[in-house]
């Protein structure tokens, strides 16, 4: 990976009416990088997206590309191309004719631009469909010609905003490697936009936490999924535990009516805290060996293991486990000090983390609600 | 299934007589009187008498062409910022551009015809002016000014109706790959609505071809189109025969121009109000 800046926002602000929409978003995005901006919906990623491919001015703040401001270049002077949502490809043009639009703009020779289609085709594993029509594809079929038709003017960054999207679940699994892999062969840098946190935890570089206009935490996957900032992000990546505790000292947190031995330190003495601990990192020993004990309220199967819901002192556990336990079970609990991750209280605190009223069904329908706006 | 037909066959039966009764039998009254004479006996001496009006008909379809073009040119960029204006704007805007449609046909050349007088309000407001007066009614130019004031909604409408519906998304992937506005208007918005393009023309260029009641008001005795001839020829000459013949001939021309159009328009054009 490239460490030399591509593009720089400083302090970008865009309010719709009196909605903010972005709220001073500061960030760095590296050359050859894969960033992804991920966030619930109306957090404001397509924005961000917009402001920086030029459809849309910020209110404030600067989009520096190369060190220079080009905040005010209109979209078809900028060297960034988008994939939308939808594709947006030409319908009264054939797949060679929309892979050429592009190139025919910068008026390159019919020649160069026969060879250029072609490679992008072969890049997109769409060999001999220059003639057909564009409404005789498939989703994924037009989803590749989008793609085919954005790389082929060389662009040095791409735009991606919930490109995979419309796709059905297999055929974004695919793709999602497919586009990984022409980022790393072509080199680019790509700006990825999704709702989908499993989609940005294997796909990226870089993630950027996004939520009510604000970046909330950027780091690495493994970084934001381990070492999350605050209960937002804690709860957006992946399932959590999030509970109240109090820093006895470094090393030592009390959570639940126990005391643990944790790997943070730096905290003020007695200083309430968030407590986060993965459904998987939770371990069952028999009840008299446990430190703190629960009562299993709710088990379900899912596959490669149980996902149980369990009551400890009237707080609702998530808990992963291989081995089955009944319903009403008691069972012991013991958490390992690398389990255990603590976070400073924030405005997202005691908002998340409890699953007292979870229930499967819901998650799918917010989920099936997201995708439709 | 077949139940399903029927009732469909049940639901257009209204439309099907009322095109049998006022279009298919009146179109067949034409062909068999523009084909016999006066004592109906078959001749084929009306159609070739139509020589003697060559230079009518083509001057007919050249102002009908003219006009059309004109309303083209106004009609493209205001039927284009109409379908980009917010809904509210849109629905003022199409009022407006309904509005005149809601008065006749005649009272409106009949008011141009007013304005455009020797001695109308025009050349008053001229010579309040100390302008040059003009002298504008019973020339081709008014004739055109006519046509244009009376079917450029048909332009407008079509026009509206197929831009509202092109997604801006379109628009911003266009300039995302580098075009220009001069480029998206090309290579998108133009080839994108050109349906409506070829709708519009029809709608305009037919009436207009044919009108009578506009060159008559506005043209004068000076000239008259084909239309006012074909006319004369039930009013007053009571030659239905020639008149017969004469209509055949123009609905043959205008359908020949909407031909030659609609080549230019691409074959597979759907949206469009083609006849």
């Amino acid at each position: 990976m490239g460490e030399n800046t591509i593009i720089e926002l400083r302090n970008i602000s865009k309010k719709f009416g009196d909605e903010v929409v972005l709220d001073d978003i500061s960030l760095n995005l590296k050359e050859k990088e894969f960033i992804t901006f991920l966030g619930p919906s109306g957090c404001g990623k397509p924005t961000m997206l917009r402001i920086i491919a030029g459809f849309l001015e910020a209110d404030s703040g600067q989009v520096i590309f190369e060190g220079k401001d080009i905040g005010s270049l209109p979209p078809h002077k900028r060297q960034v191309n988008t994939i939308f949502q939808r594709y947006q490809l030409f319908p009264h043009l054939n797949v060679y004719e929309n892979i050429a639009f592009g190139l025919r703009n910068r008026r390159m020779k019919e020649k160069d631009i026969s060879q250029k289609v072609e490679e992008m085709l072969a890049l997109v594993n769409l060999k001999g469909f220059q003639r057909r029509d564009i409404a005789s594809l498939s989703g994924g079929q037009q989803q590749r010609v989008a793609i085919a038709r954005a790389l082929a003017v060389d662009p040095r960054v791409l735009l991606l905003d919930e490109p995979l999207a419309a796709l059905d679940l297999k055929l974004r699994k695919d793709m999602q490697v497919e586009l990984k892999n022409i980022q790393k062969r072509l080199g680019i840098t790509f700006v990825f936009v999704t709702h989908d946190q499993q989609e940005a935890l294997s796909m990226s570089d870089t993630v950027v936490v996004m939520n009510e206009g604000k970046i909330q935490q950027i780091g690495s996957p493994i970084d934001i999924y381990n070492e999350p900032k605050n209960a937002f992000v804690a709860d957006f990546i992946g399932e959590s535990n999030i509970l109240d505790g109090v820093m006895l000292d470094d090393f030592k947190a009390k959570f639940s009516g126990a005391v643990f031995q944790c790997l943070d330190k730096g905290f003020a003495v007695k200083e309430q805290v968030d407590i986060v601990i993965r459904p998987e990192d939770v371990d069952i020993v028999p009840v008299e060996k446990g430190e703190i004990i629960g009562t299993v309220t709710s088990n379900t199967f899912k596959g490669i293991h149980f996902e149980m819901i369990v009551d400890i002192q009237n707080f609702k556990w998530m808990i992963q486990t291989t081995d089955y336990y009944p319903v009403s079970a008691k069972i012991g609990i013991e958490i390992e000090p690398d389990a255990i991750h603590v976070m400073k209280k924030s405005e997202y605190s005691g908002m998340f983390g409890d699953y007292s009223s979870f229930s499967d069904e819901i998650e799918h329908l917010s989920d099936i609600e997201e995708e439709e706006d | 299934m077949t139940k399903n037909t029927a009732l469909k066959k049940a639901i257009s039966a209204p439309y099907l007589v009322w095109a049998a009764l006022f279009i298919i039998v009146p179109l067949i009254f034409v062909v068999y009187y523009s084909l016999v004479d006066a004592g109906g006996a078959f001749t084929l001496d009306y159609i070739k008498s139509i020589g003697r009006y060559k230079d009518i008909m083509l001057n007919s379809i050249w102002l009908g062409f003219v006009a059309t073009i004109i309303c083209l040119v106004i009609a493209y960029p205001l039927a284009y910022i109409m379908a980009r204006s917010t809904k509210n704007v849109q629905r003022t805007m199409m009022m407006l551009v309904m509005l005149p449609m809601w008065m006749n046909l005649l009272i409106r050349t009949y008011s141009l015809m007013i304005l455009l007088q020797d001695t109308g309000i025009l050349n008053s407001v001229f010579s309040f002016l100390h302008l040059p007066e003009r002298h504008m009614i019973n020339t081709r130019g008014a004739v055109i000014l006519g046509m244009v004031y009376n079917y450029i909604p048909y332009m407008i409408l079509p026009l509206y109706s197929i831009m509202a519906k092109i997604d801006y998304g379109l628009v911003e992937a266009a300039q995302d790959l580098g075009a220009s506005r001069t480029a998206v208007l090309r290579k998108v918005i133009l080839p994108l609505s050109l349906p409506g393009i070829a709708s519009g023309f029809t709608m305009v260029f037919v009436p207009s071809v044919s009108t009578f009641y506009i060159s008559k008001k506005l043209g004068g005795s000076t000239f008259s189109l084909i239309g006012d001839i074909i006319e004369m020829q039930f009013k007053s000459a009571n030659n239905y025969n020639l008149g017969a013949a004469l209509s055949l001939i123009l609905m043959v021309l205008i359908l020949l121009c909407m031909a030659i159009m609609n080549r230019f328009t691409g074959e597979d054009d759907d949206g469009g109000v083609l006849i």
